[in-house]
Protein backbone atom coordinates (compact mmCIF):
# COMPACT_ATOMS: atom_id res chain seq x y z
CA UNK A 1 0.00 0.00 0.00
CA UNK A 2 1.26 3.45 -0.86
CA UNK A 3 1.76 6.20 1.68
CA UNK A 4 0.01 8.80 -0.54
CA UNK A 5 -3.04 6.51 -0.22
CA UNK A 6 -2.71 6.64 3.54
CA UNK A 7 -2.29 10.39 3.78
CA UNK A 8 -5.16 11.13 1.42
CA UNK A 9 -7.38 8.74 3.40
CA UNK A 10 -6.41 10.52 6.62
CA UNK A 11 -6.94 13.94 5.05
CA UNK A 12 -10.43 12.99 3.85
CA UNK A 13 -11.28 11.57 7.27
CA UNK A 14 -10.23 14.72 9.10
CA UNK A 15 -12.04 16.97 6.60
CA UNK A 16 -15.24 14.99 6.99
CA UNK A 17 -14.90 15.01 10.78
CA UNK A 18 -14.60 18.79 10.82
CA UNK A 19 -17.65 19.21 8.57
CA UNK A 20 -19.74 16.82 10.68
CA UNK A 21 -18.74 18.80 13.76
CA UNK A 22 -21.08 21.58 12.65
CA UNK A 23 -23.97 19.13 12.91
CA UNK A 24 -22.79 18.57 16.48
CA UNK A 25 -23.37 22.26 17.30
CA UNK A 26 -26.87 22.04 15.82
CA UNK A 27 -27.54 18.85 17.78
CA UNK A 28 -26.37 20.36 21.07
CA UNK A 29 -28.60 23.37 20.47
CA UNK A 30 -31.57 21.17 19.49
CA UNK A 31 -31.12 19.04 22.61
CA UNK A 32 -31.13 22.15 24.76
CA UNK A 33 -34.24 23.46 23.00
CA UNK A 34 -35.94 20.10 23.67
CA UNK A 35 -35.38 20.47 27.41
CA UNK A 36 -32.42 18.11 27.82
CA UNK A 37 -29.59 19.25 30.04
CA UNK A 38 -25.96 19.39 28.91
CA UNK A 39 -25.18 15.98 30.48
CA UNK A 40 -28.05 14.32 28.63
CA UNK A 41 -26.96 15.86 25.33
CA UNK A 42 -23.38 14.73 25.95
CA UNK A 43 -24.48 11.22 26.93
CA UNK A 44 -26.36 10.90 23.65
CA UNK A 45 -23.38 12.00 21.58
CA UNK A 46 -21.00 9.76 23.51
CA UNK A 47 -23.21 6.65 23.80
CA UNK A 48 -25.72 6.75 20.95
CA UNK A 49 -23.34 8.39 18.47
CA UNK A 50 -25.67 8.32 15.48
CA UNK A 51 -26.77 11.74 14.28
CA UNK A 52 -30.19 11.07 12.79
CA UNK A 53 -31.26 8.91 15.76
CA UNK A 54 -30.08 11.56 18.22
CA UNK A 55 -31.93 14.34 16.38
CA UNK A 56 -35.05 12.15 16.25
CA UNK A 57 -34.96 11.40 19.97
CA UNK A 58 -34.64 15.03 21.02
CA UNK A 59 -37.02 16.18 18.29
CA UNK A 60 -39.82 13.93 19.52
CA UNK A 61 -39.11 14.69 23.20
CA UNK A 62 -38.95 18.43 22.43
CA UNK A 63 -42.31 18.29 20.65
CA UNK A 64 -43.83 16.81 23.82
CA UNK A 65 -43.77 13.17 22.73
CA UNK A 66 -43.57 10.26 25.15
CA UNK A 67 -40.34 8.42 25.93
CA UNK A 68 -41.44 5.24 24.05
CA UNK A 69 -42.29 7.26 20.93
CA UNK A 70 -38.92 9.03 21.09
CA UNK A 71 -37.03 5.77 21.65
CA UNK A 72 -38.96 4.09 18.82
CA UNK A 73 -38.06 6.85 16.35
CA UNK A 74 -34.39 6.68 17.32
CA UNK A 75 -34.31 2.88 16.98
CA UNK A 76 -36.07 2.88 13.60
CA UNK A 77 -33.48 5.31 12.27
CA UNK A 78 -30.77 3.15 13.87
CA UNK A 79 -31.70 0.05 11.84
CA UNK A 80 -29.62 1.21 8.89
CA UNK A 81 -26.50 0.91 11.05
CA UNK A 82 -27.26 -2.83 11.30
CA UNK A 83 -27.08 -3.09 7.51
CA UNK A 84 -23.86 -1.04 7.51
CA UNK A 85 -22.42 -3.47 10.06
CA UNK A 86 -23.17 -6.42 7.80
CA UNK A 87 -21.40 -4.62 4.95
CA UNK A 88 -18.41 -3.74 7.14
CA UNK A 89 -17.99 -7.08 8.94
CA UNK A 90 -15.78 -8.75 6.26
CA UNK A 91 -13.73 -5.58 5.85
CA UNK A 92 -13.11 -4.96 9.53
CA UNK A 93 -12.95 -8.67 10.42
CA UNK A 94 -12.63 -7.98 14.16
CA UNK A 95 -10.46 -10.64 15.77
CA UNK A 96 -12.03 -10.65 19.24
CA UNK A 97 -15.41 -9.99 20.82
CA UNK A 98 -13.90 -6.89 22.38
CA UNK A 99 -12.65 -5.61 19.03
CA UNK A 100 -16.08 -6.17 17.55
CA UNK A 101 -17.77 -4.39 20.45
CA UNK A 102 -15.44 -1.42 19.98
CA UNK A 103 -15.79 -1.25 16.21
CA UNK A 104 -19.60 -1.47 16.47
CA UNK A 105 -19.79 1.85 18.30
CA UNK A 106 -18.44 3.69 15.26
CA UNK A 107 -20.60 2.01 12.61
CA UNK A 108 -22.41 5.06 11.20
CA UNK A 109 -23.20 6.63 7.80
CA UNK A 110 -19.89 8.43 7.39
CA UNK A 111 -17.50 5.69 8.53
CA UNK A 112 -19.29 3.16 6.30
CA UNK A 113 -19.22 5.45 3.28
CA UNK A 114 -15.50 6.18 3.73
CA UNK A 115 -14.52 2.56 4.42
CA UNK A 116 -16.50 1.12 1.51
CA UNK A 117 -15.15 3.77 -0.90
CA UNK A 118 -11.49 3.06 -0.04
CA UNK A 119 -9.49 1.36 -2.81
CA UNK A 120 -8.38 -1.66 -0.77
CA UNK A 121 -9.12 -3.47 2.46
CA UNK A 122 -6.26 -2.04 4.48
CA UNK A 123 -7.09 1.54 3.47
CA UNK A 124 -10.74 0.75 4.11
CA UNK A 125 -9.91 -0.22 7.65
CA UNK A 126 -7.78 2.90 8.10
CA UNK A 127 -10.61 5.04 6.69
CA UNK A 128 -13.08 3.46 9.13
CA UNK A 129 -10.97 4.08 12.22
CA UNK A 130 -9.65 7.51 11.19
CA UNK A 131 -13.10 8.76 10.20
CA UNK A 132 -14.65 7.26 13.32
CA UNK A 133 -12.09 8.84 15.65
CA UNK A 134 -12.26 12.28 14.02
CA UNK A 135 -16.03 12.39 13.92
CA UNK A 136 -16.36 11.02 17.45
CA UNK A 137 -14.10 13.74 18.85
CA UNK A 138 -15.58 16.55 16.73
CA UNK A 139 -19.18 15.47 17.28
CA UNK A 140 -18.82 15.28 21.07
CA UNK A 141 -16.86 18.52 21.42
CA UNK A 142 -19.29 20.42 19.19
CA UNK A 143 -22.32 18.97 21.01
CA UNK A 144 -20.94 20.52 24.17
CA UNK A 145 -20.43 23.86 22.40
CA UNK A 146 -23.98 23.82 21.00
CA UNK A 147 -25.61 22.75 24.27
CA UNK A 148 -23.77 25.35 26.34
CA UNK A 149 -24.21 28.06 23.71
CA UNK A 150 -27.95 27.54 23.42
CA UNK A 151 -28.79 27.37 27.12
CA UNK A 152 -30.25 30.55 28.51
CA UNK A 153 -31.32 32.00 25.16
CA UNK A 154 -34.74 33.64 24.93
CA UNK A 155 -36.99 35.61 22.56
CA UNK A 156 -35.63 35.89 19.01
CA UNK A 157 -32.78 33.44 19.76
CA UNK A 158 -35.29 30.79 20.89
CA UNK A 159 -37.31 31.42 17.72
CA UNK A 160 -34.10 30.99 15.71
CA UNK A 161 -33.48 27.68 17.45
CA UNK A 162 -37.03 26.49 16.72
CA UNK A 163 -36.43 27.18 13.04
CA UNK A 164 -33.05 25.42 13.11
CA UNK A 165 -34.45 22.02 14.14
CA UNK A 166 -36.68 21.32 11.08
CA UNK A 167 -33.94 22.76 8.85
CA UNK A 168 -31.43 20.33 10.39
CA UNK A 169 -33.76 17.39 9.64
CA UNK A 170 -34.18 18.66 6.08
CA UNK A 171 -30.39 18.85 5.70
CA UNK A 172 -30.10 15.23 6.90
CA UNK A 173 -32.85 14.17 4.48
CA UNK A 174 -31.78 16.17 1.40
CA UNK A 175 -28.85 14.04 0.14
CA UNK A 176 -31.10 10.95 0.20
CA UNK A 177 -33.44 12.61 -2.29
CA UNK A 178 -30.81 13.55 -4.86
CA UNK A 179 -29.20 11.48 -7.58
CA UNK A 180 -25.82 12.10 -5.94
CA UNK A 181 -26.87 10.55 -2.64
CA UNK A 182 -29.25 7.79 -3.67
CA UNK A 183 -29.62 5.10 -6.31
CA UNK A 184 -33.36 5.74 -6.57
CA UNK A 185 -33.99 9.42 -5.85
CA UNK A 186 -37.51 9.39 -7.32
CA UNK A 187 -38.62 6.54 -5.04
CA UNK A 188 -36.92 8.21 -2.06
CA UNK A 189 -38.81 11.45 -2.77
CA UNK A 190 -42.08 9.55 -3.02
CA UNK A 191 -41.45 7.90 0.35
CA UNK A 192 -40.38 11.20 1.94
CA UNK A 193 -43.49 13.02 0.72
CA UNK A 194 -45.66 10.12 1.88
CA UNK A 195 -43.98 10.13 5.30
CA UNK A 196 -44.58 13.86 5.74
CA UNK A 197 -48.23 13.58 4.67
CA UNK A 198 -48.92 10.60 6.96
CA UNK A 199 -47.30 12.38 9.92
CA UNK A 200 -49.24 15.62 9.43
CA UNK A 201 -52.53 13.80 8.80
CA UNK A 202 -52.16 11.82 12.04
CA UNK A 203 -50.99 14.77 14.16
CA UNK A 204 -54.44 15.77 15.51
CA UNK A 205 -55.36 12.17 16.36
CA UNK A 206 -52.39 10.41 17.95
CA UNK A 207 -50.05 11.22 20.85
CA UNK A 208 -47.12 13.43 19.81
CA UNK A 209 -44.28 11.37 18.36
CA UNK A 210 -46.44 8.41 17.35
CA UNK A 211 -47.15 10.04 13.99
CA UNK A 212 -43.41 10.02 13.27
CA UNK A 213 -43.18 6.26 13.83
CA UNK A 214 -46.40 5.68 11.88
CA UNK A 215 -44.86 7.52 8.93
CA UNK A 216 -42.73 4.44 8.36
CA UNK A 217 -45.70 2.92 6.45
CA UNK A 218 -44.75 5.31 3.63
CA UNK A 219 -41.86 2.94 2.88
CA UNK A 220 -44.47 0.92 1.00
CA UNK A 221 -44.49 3.72 -1.61
CA UNK A 222 -40.96 2.72 -2.61
CA UNK A 223 -42.43 -0.15 -4.59
CA UNK A 224 -40.45 -3.18 -5.63
CA UNK A 225 -36.73 -3.21 -6.35
CA UNK A 226 -35.80 -1.69 -9.69
CA UNK A 227 -35.14 -4.97 -11.45
CA UNK A 228 -38.65 -6.15 -10.62
CA UNK A 229 -40.04 -2.75 -11.57
CA UNK A 230 -38.57 -3.09 -15.03
CA UNK A 231 -40.05 -6.54 -15.43
CA UNK A 232 -43.49 -5.38 -14.29
CA UNK B 1 -41.25 15.50 31.40
CA UNK B 2 -39.13 14.79 34.47
CA UNK B 3 -35.36 14.57 34.37
CA UNK B 4 -35.55 10.89 35.27
CA UNK B 5 -37.86 10.09 32.35
CA UNK B 6 -35.50 11.96 30.05
CA UNK B 7 -32.57 9.97 31.38
CA UNK B 8 -34.44 6.69 30.82
CA UNK B 9 -35.17 7.71 27.21
CA UNK B 10 -31.55 8.77 26.67
CA UNK B 11 -30.03 5.58 28.07
CA UNK B 12 -32.52 3.06 26.66
CA UNK B 13 -32.37 4.56 23.16
CA UNK B 14 -28.56 4.77 23.30
CA UNK B 15 -28.16 1.13 24.35
CA UNK B 16 -30.72 0.06 21.74
CA UNK B 17 -28.95 1.95 18.96
CA UNK B 18 -25.63 0.43 20.02
CA UNK B 19 -27.09 -3.09 19.96
CA UNK B 20 -28.42 -2.45 16.44
CA UNK B 21 -24.88 -1.57 15.36
CA UNK B 22 -23.38 -4.58 17.14
CA UNK B 23 -25.98 -6.88 15.59
CA UNK B 24 -24.78 -5.87 12.13
CA UNK B 25 -21.23 -7.00 12.89
CA UNK B 26 -22.44 -10.17 14.62
CA UNK B 27 -25.35 -11.80 12.78
CA UNK B 28 -24.88 -13.97 9.70
CA UNK B 29 -24.99 -11.71 6.64
CA UNK B 30 -27.74 -13.83 5.07
CA UNK B 31 -30.22 -12.73 7.77
CA UNK B 32 -29.96 -9.10 6.81
CA UNK B 33 -29.17 -9.42 3.14
CA UNK B 34 -32.69 -10.44 2.21
CA UNK B 35 -33.60 -8.06 -0.61
CA UNK B 36 -36.76 -6.86 1.14
CA UNK B 37 -34.94 -6.16 4.41
CA UNK B 38 -32.29 -4.13 2.63
CA UNK B 39 -34.98 -2.26 0.72
CA UNK B 40 -37.09 -1.39 3.76
CA UNK B 41 -34.02 -0.24 5.69
CA UNK B 42 -32.88 1.85 2.73
CA UNK B 43 -36.16 3.77 2.69
CA UNK B 44 -36.92 4.09 6.43
CA UNK B 45 -34.75 7.20 6.89
CA UNK B 46 -36.54 9.12 4.10
CA UNK B 47 -39.97 8.40 5.62
CA UNK B 48 -38.95 9.21 9.18
CA UNK B 49 -36.78 12.25 8.47
CA UNK B 50 -39.49 13.76 6.25
CA UNK B 51 -42.06 13.13 8.99
CA UNK B 52 -39.76 14.86 11.47
CA UNK B 53 -39.26 17.81 9.11
CA UNK B 54 -43.03 18.21 8.78
CA UNK B 55 -43.81 17.73 12.48
CA UNK B 56 -41.04 20.05 13.64
CA UNK B 57 -41.87 22.74 11.09
CA UNK B 58 -45.65 23.08 11.31
CA UNK B 59 -47.04 21.37 14.40
CA UNK B 60 -47.32 22.39 18.05
CA UNK B 61 -48.74 19.66 20.29
CA UNK B 62 -51.61 18.19 18.25
CA UNK B 63 -52.26 21.22 16.04
CA UNK B 64 -50.93 22.58 12.76
CA UNK B 65 -49.25 25.92 13.50
CA UNK B 66 -47.64 28.06 10.81
CA UNK B 67 -44.97 30.45 12.07
CA UNK B 68 -41.36 31.45 11.46
CA UNK B 69 -40.29 27.80 11.42
CA UNK B 70 -41.95 27.24 8.04
CA UNK B 71 -40.31 30.36 6.60
CA UNK B 72 -36.97 29.12 7.95
CA UNK B 73 -37.58 25.72 6.37
CA UNK B 74 -38.35 27.28 2.98
CA UNK B 75 -35.12 29.28 3.13
CA UNK B 76 -33.21 26.14 4.16
CA UNK B 77 -34.66 24.21 1.21
CA UNK B 78 -33.56 26.97 -1.16
CA UNK B 79 -30.07 26.99 0.36
CA UNK B 80 -29.83 23.20 0.07
CA UNK B 81 -30.95 23.34 -3.56
CA UNK B 82 -28.11 25.82 -4.17
CA UNK B 83 -25.75 23.35 -2.45
CA UNK B 84 -24.92 25.65 0.44
CA UNK B 85 -22.84 24.06 3.22
CA UNK B 86 -24.71 22.77 6.28
CA UNK B 87 -23.66 25.61 8.56
CA UNK B 88 -24.95 28.20 6.06
CA UNK B 89 -28.28 26.34 5.72
CA UNK B 90 -28.70 26.29 9.49
CA UNK B 91 -27.68 29.91 9.99
CA UNK B 92 -30.09 31.13 7.29
CA UNK B 93 -32.97 29.09 8.74
CA UNK B 94 -32.26 30.41 12.23
CA UNK B 95 -31.98 34.01 11.07
CA UNK B 96 -35.26 33.68 9.16
CA UNK B 97 -37.04 32.20 12.20
CA UNK B 98 -35.74 35.00 14.43
CA UNK B 99 -36.65 37.62 11.82
CA UNK B 100 -40.25 36.42 11.57
CA UNK B 101 -40.47 36.35 15.36
CA UNK B 102 -39.32 39.97 15.58
CA UNK B 103 -41.55 41.16 12.71
CA UNK B 104 -44.60 39.32 14.04
CA UNK B 105 -43.95 40.86 17.45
Amino acid sequence: MSSPGRSSTLRDAVGLGAAVGFYGIAFGAAADAAGLDVWQAMTLSALMFSGASQFALVGVLGAGGSAPAAIGSALLLGTRNTVYGVRLAPLLAPRSALGRAGAAHWVIDETTAMAVAAPDRELGRLAFWATGATIYLGWNAMTLVGALGASGLGGPAAAALNAVVPAAFLALLWPRLTARGSAEPAAQRRVALGGAVVALALTPFVPVGVQVIAAVVAVALAGRPRTAERAA
Amino acid sequence: MSGNTLWVAVVVASVGCYLLKLAGLSVPAAWVEQPWVARVVDFVPAALLAALVAVQAVTTDDRIVVDGRLAGLAVAALALALRAPFIVVIALAGATGAGVHVLAG
